[in-house]
This record gives structure tokens, C-alpha cells and sequence, in this order.
């Protein structure tokens, strides 16, 4: 059973498409980067997955099930997402949540309580956040709140994450810590993980795929085969050249900064 | 108030058991303690969600029409309490629906001050409409604890565990959408539904508290308490456990002041709450 699957895909916002014939497959246990410009639909893909933005056209199969419908199975952490000082919540407490967050009832101490706060205790302690988790996380660095948000869309055992720009606002080192962090998860815990970001390069060594969006459509594949000066032409539709630096990091020159405008489009690119 | 009512109480002995009895040998100020401590409580545990969802000024907002409530309630010749519960209820869904689908708190604010700024001049018209008020204007704004009667005081009790129970069966649901809608919502924590509810409630425990400390004093005991259990601590009981201890002691030590001198309810649980405020603040500061 593939984590995702989307095939022949399409999705419109207000009656305009945002992507159209997207055809991907992220399997268990796999990193995959989710690449593109700014307004390109990556988050779409994202809402897409968790079944809060319905597909236009084609079909999905997330973990087996229509999307939606297997979101207790899903670790995701949106794009965001700051908390400034005067938020006086515990990162502990906001951890917990991800765990029992959507119970209703009153929180009773006991047998089942006790089990939740050994869990949440376990998975602060995996991204290395015990230190500083009985803090308000508003108090903490960016890098350490991702920490404890990871820690938070771990919490239950999903078979899928969804991050959404984790690495946006860390400053250099956060992001390799971080994305040192999604990799071994990634490997230790089988757990399958689509990364949106800005810059394939922080997480390039430990990924198993990308999927790239551009020109209204996407490509799947490893990354040194699509971010390359071919592919990234044919999606783009204008000349792009890919270039590689001495130490392996990818630089895409001639990327249009401003967002496509998106209409009927029929360029299908194949990997 | 007055000297009348002035006259008629004993004054300060300084023997605190003999105080606390004189407070209880007359029904009006068992009425009012009675109420007091049921709208402390709804207080202290709303007011702390609503610090937590940073909805103070749909608080305030809401605190408006709960005078515009009053003085509908005074012109229409219908009780005082239905007027309170009926037009905040009927101002928390004019908010809801003002502030749209999204929860932008840019747009939020202006629709909110918008609603505020109409339910004040309304019940203006309604005071201006019908002079013989009951309270007065100056009670319905700032508070007394003169005539509240067994009847109201029940309600009172009722709205409040009613509200309590209530946000505690959907604390957790309530606490994830508050401070992190995106992921409730990715969960399937009804997050609109729970902030309509919410502003509902909100409009009740305003409602409420309008009662003792009149309609523009209601943060006394709405946010203040509960701001000051946000300094205190981050856990979320103990923070709401703090939060209706401090709107508890604020309203009791508040009426006593008031059944001993001659100066107005709505004066002392401000300036105790505030007191504690200001306290924890500097205590924070400097440690």
C-alpha cells in the first residue's frame, strides 16, 4: 500500500486550476521534497492529501482510503506558524493535544492519562526537546518550537507526515538540525514524509524523491533527475538552467519569481 | 446606594466572625453572595479561554449589548435577567456572523467594534426611552448588589454550571482550536462550530457578570483573573483552577467592601482585581 497516490490529479481554488494531471506516488518509509515557486500549489497538494481542498478531477488514495478519511494516520504541521511571546502555552501541553486534543470530555487523571503523558514524554525526548518542553512556546527559538511542532505531528504514530515549510524562518544550522531530524525519522520510525520548502538544498542528501511543481502541473521523481535544466524547461516553458555547486548543492537559474498564471494548460511532462 | 442603604448596615467591627454574620443575616447579601460566587466562577474559567483565544474585545463588545440588554429589558417592561441573556446571546451570533467564515483578526476587530459601537447607542435610546429604569443608569453600567432576588440569583447558579460543564466536556477540543486551529481542524475538531459555541458562552458569562458588576466593569472578573493566571502559570488547570480562585476572592472581598462603605460593587472588584494584576506583573519583572 502506497502512502499517497494521486493520479490524473486536479485541483481548483475559486473555479481556477491550480495543477492539473498530476500523477504521484510516495511510498511507505520514503522522504519526499515538495518543490516549486511560491503560489505553485504546494500547500494545495498538502490540503489536497488531508481531503480539506477536494480534487477537481482525478483521484487520490491516501493510506488506503479516500482523503479524509485516514487523517487520524497523518502527522501534519502546517505552514505557519510562530508563536509570539504572549502565547502562555507549555510546548508540552501543545505536544499533548496532538495526542488527545480532539477527545471530548473532561481530562481525568488515571490509567490512560498517565499512558499519554509517557508518550508525549517519549516523542519530545526523539526530536530532543526535553530540555526546554515545560516552557511557554512562545518563549523559544524558531528552531526549537519546529522541534516541539514535529514532536506534536509525531505524537501518534502516523504512517505519513505532512510538513509544510518547516524550514522557513531557521536560520542555517536550524534547518540542517531539522532536516537532519525528518531524515532519521524518516528511516527509523517507516514513516513516510512529504516536505514542502523553499530550497531543496538543507535536505537534499537524505531525500528519496521531489516533487516538483511549476506551470500549472507536477513532476515526480529522484532529484538530480527532476531538477534538472531539461525537465525544469519543459515545466516552467521557459529556458531554466540548473547548475551544481563543487559541493553538490543545486542553484536553478532563470526560476520566473512571480506565480504562473494558471489557466487550461496541456503540458503533461514525463519523468 | 446611598446613605439610606448606608444607615441601615452596621459598620466594620474587625472581628471578622462577627463581620462574616453580620454579611449573612440579611437576604439580599446572601443573594449576592450566592451570585457573586456563581458568576466568579463561569468567570474565571470562560475569561480564561477567552484571554487564551485573545477575544478580549468581543468581550468587551459583548459586555456593551449586555447594557443595551438591560435597558431594552427595562423599556419592554420584561425581567432585567432576560433582557441580559437574550441580547448578548443575539450580539454573540452578530459577531459570529460579522466576522466572517476565517478567523482574521484584523477583520474580526473592525465588524466587532462596528457591532459595539451600534449596541451602545441603542441602548442609549432605550435608557433615554424609558426613564423610570430600575437601577438606574449608573448600576446598569457600573454595578450593583442591591436587589438581586432569590429568583435571579438561581438563574444565576443554573446559567453558570450549565456554561461550566459545558466548556469542560469540550475543554480539550476547545484548547487545541484556540491555540492551534489548523491542526484541530486537520484532526476534525469542528473549529468553527467550537468558536461559535464559544462566542455564545462568551455572551452568557457576560451576561452574567453585567449583573454584579455592571456592563462596563465586566472585565474585572472576565479578564483580569484570568490575565493575571496566564502570568502565573502555562499549565491550562492550574491556570483555570488560579483563574476562578482569584475572580473567587475578588468578588467576595469586593462585596464585603461594598456592604461596609458607601462606595459602589463595581469599584472594589476592579480595583482588587486589577491590584492583583498590577502585583503579579511586577512580581514578574523583577524576578
Amino acid at each position: 500500500m502506497s502512502a499517497v497516490e494521486l493520479s490524473d490529479a486536479e485541483a481548483r481554488i475559486g473555479g481556477n486550476v491550480i495543477w492539473q494531471h498530476v500523477s504521484v506516488t510516495v511510498e511507505r518509509g520514503q522522504f519526499v521534497a515538495v518543490l516549486g515557486p511560491n503560489g505553485a500549489g504546494k500547500s494545495t497538494l498538502i490540503r489536497a492529501i488531508l481531503g480539506v481542498q477536494p480534487l477537481s478531477a482525478g483521484s487520490a488514495v491516501v493510506l488506503g482510503r479516500r482523503p479524509g478519511d485516514a487523517n487520524d494516520r497523518i502527522g501534519y504541521l502546517p505552514q505557519r506558524r510562530s508563536f509570539d511571546e504572549t502565547t502562555r502555552v507549555r510546548g508540552l501541553d501543545l505536544v499533548r493535544l496532538g495526542l488527545d486534543g480532539s477527545r471530548w470530555g473532561l481530562p481525568l487523571p488515571g490509567a490512560r492519562s498517565r499512558a499519554s503523558a509517557r508518550r508525549v514524554a517519549e516523542v519530545i525526548a526523539l526530536v530532543g526537546a526535553t530540555a526546554y518542553a515545560r516552557k511557554p512556546i512562545g518563549e523559544l527559538s524558531g528552531g526549537e518550537q519546529q522541534r516541539l511542532l514535529i514532536a506534536q505531528a509525531l505524537v501518534r504514530r502516523p504512517q505519513l507526515l505532512l510538513l509544510d515549510e518547516p524550514l522557513d524562518s531557521l536560520d542555517l544550522s536550524n534547518q540542517a538540525g531539522v532536516a537532519e531530524l525528518v531524515g532519521r525519522i524518516c528511516r527509523e520510525e517507516d514513516v513516510a514524509v512529504l516536505l514542502v520548502a523553499h530550497d531543496v538544498n538543507p535536505i537534499i542528501a537524505s531525500l528519496d524523491g521531489v516533487i516538483y511543481f511549476a506551470g500549472g502541473t507536477a513532476v515526480e521523481g529522484p532529484p538530480q533527475s527532476v531538477i534538472s535544466s531539461e525537465i525544469l524547461t519543459a515545466l516552467y516553458g521557459v529556458p531554466i538552467e540548473v547548475l551544481q555547486a563543487s559541493d553538490g548543492r543545486l542553484v536553478v537559474v532563470g526560476q520566473p519569481e512571480a506565480p504562473f498564471v494558471h489557466g487550461e494548460r496541456h503540458g503533461h511532462v514525463h519523468v | 446606594m446611598g446613605t439610606f442603604t448606608c444607615s441601615v448596615f452596621t459598620g466594620l467591627s474587625w472581628n471578622p466572625v462577627d463581620d462574616v454574620r453580620a454579611l449573612l443575616s440579611y437576604p439580599f447579601m446572601v443573594h449576592a453572595l450566592e451570585a457573586g460566587t456563581a458568576v466568579a466562577v463561569m468567570a474565571g474559567v470562560i475569561g480564561w479561554f477567552m484571554v487564551l483565544r485573545r477575544q478580549t474585545f468581543a468581550g468587551h463588545t459583548l459586555s456593551v449589548t449586555a447594557f443595551t440588554g438591560a435597558s431594552a429589558a427595562g423599556l419592554a417592561g420584561v425581567p432585567v435577567t432576560v433582557g441580559y441573556f437574550g441580547v448578548c446571546g443575539l450580539g454573540a451570533l452578530a459577531l459570529a456572523a460579522a466576522s466572517g467564515p476565517r478567523r482574521s483578526l484584523s477583520s474580526e476587530s473592525a465588524a466587532t467594534g462596528s457591532v459595539g459601537a451600534l449596541a451602545l447607542a441603542l441602548g442609549f435610546l432605550f435608557v433615554s426611552l424609558y426613564h423610570g429604569i430600575l437601577n438606574g443608569l449608573d448600576s446598569l453600567l457600573f454595578g450593583t448588589f442591591l436587589g438581586i432576588t432569590s429568583g435571579q440569583a438561581a438563574t444565576l447558579v443554573a446559567v453558570a454550571v450549565a456554561s461550566v460543564v459545558v466548556v469542560g466536556a469540550a475543554s480539550r477540543p476547545l484548547f487545541f482550536a484556540s491555540v492551534d486551529p489548523d491542526v484541530a481542524e486537520a484532526r476534525g475538531v469542528p473549529v468553527r462550530l467550537l468558536g461559535l459555541s464559544f462566542l455564545l458562552v462568551l455572551g452568557l458569562s457576560v451576561a452574567e457578570t453585567s449583573q454584579i458588576t455592571g456592563a462596563l466593569l465586566v472585565f474585572a472578573l472576565l479578564v483580569t483573573p484570568a490575565a493575571t493566571a496566564q502570568q502565573i502559570t502555562a499549565r491550562p488547570l492550574a491556570g483555570v483552577a488560579l483563574s476562578v480562585a482569584i475572580a473567587l476572592v475578588v468578588t467576595w472581598v469586593g462585596l464585603a467592601l461594598a456592604y461596609f462603605s458607601i462606595y459602589p460593587v463595581g469599584f472594589y472588584v476592579t480595583t482588587v482585581s486589577f491590584a492583583l494584576y498590577a502585583l503579579t506583573r511586577l512580581l514578574r519583572a523583577l524576578t
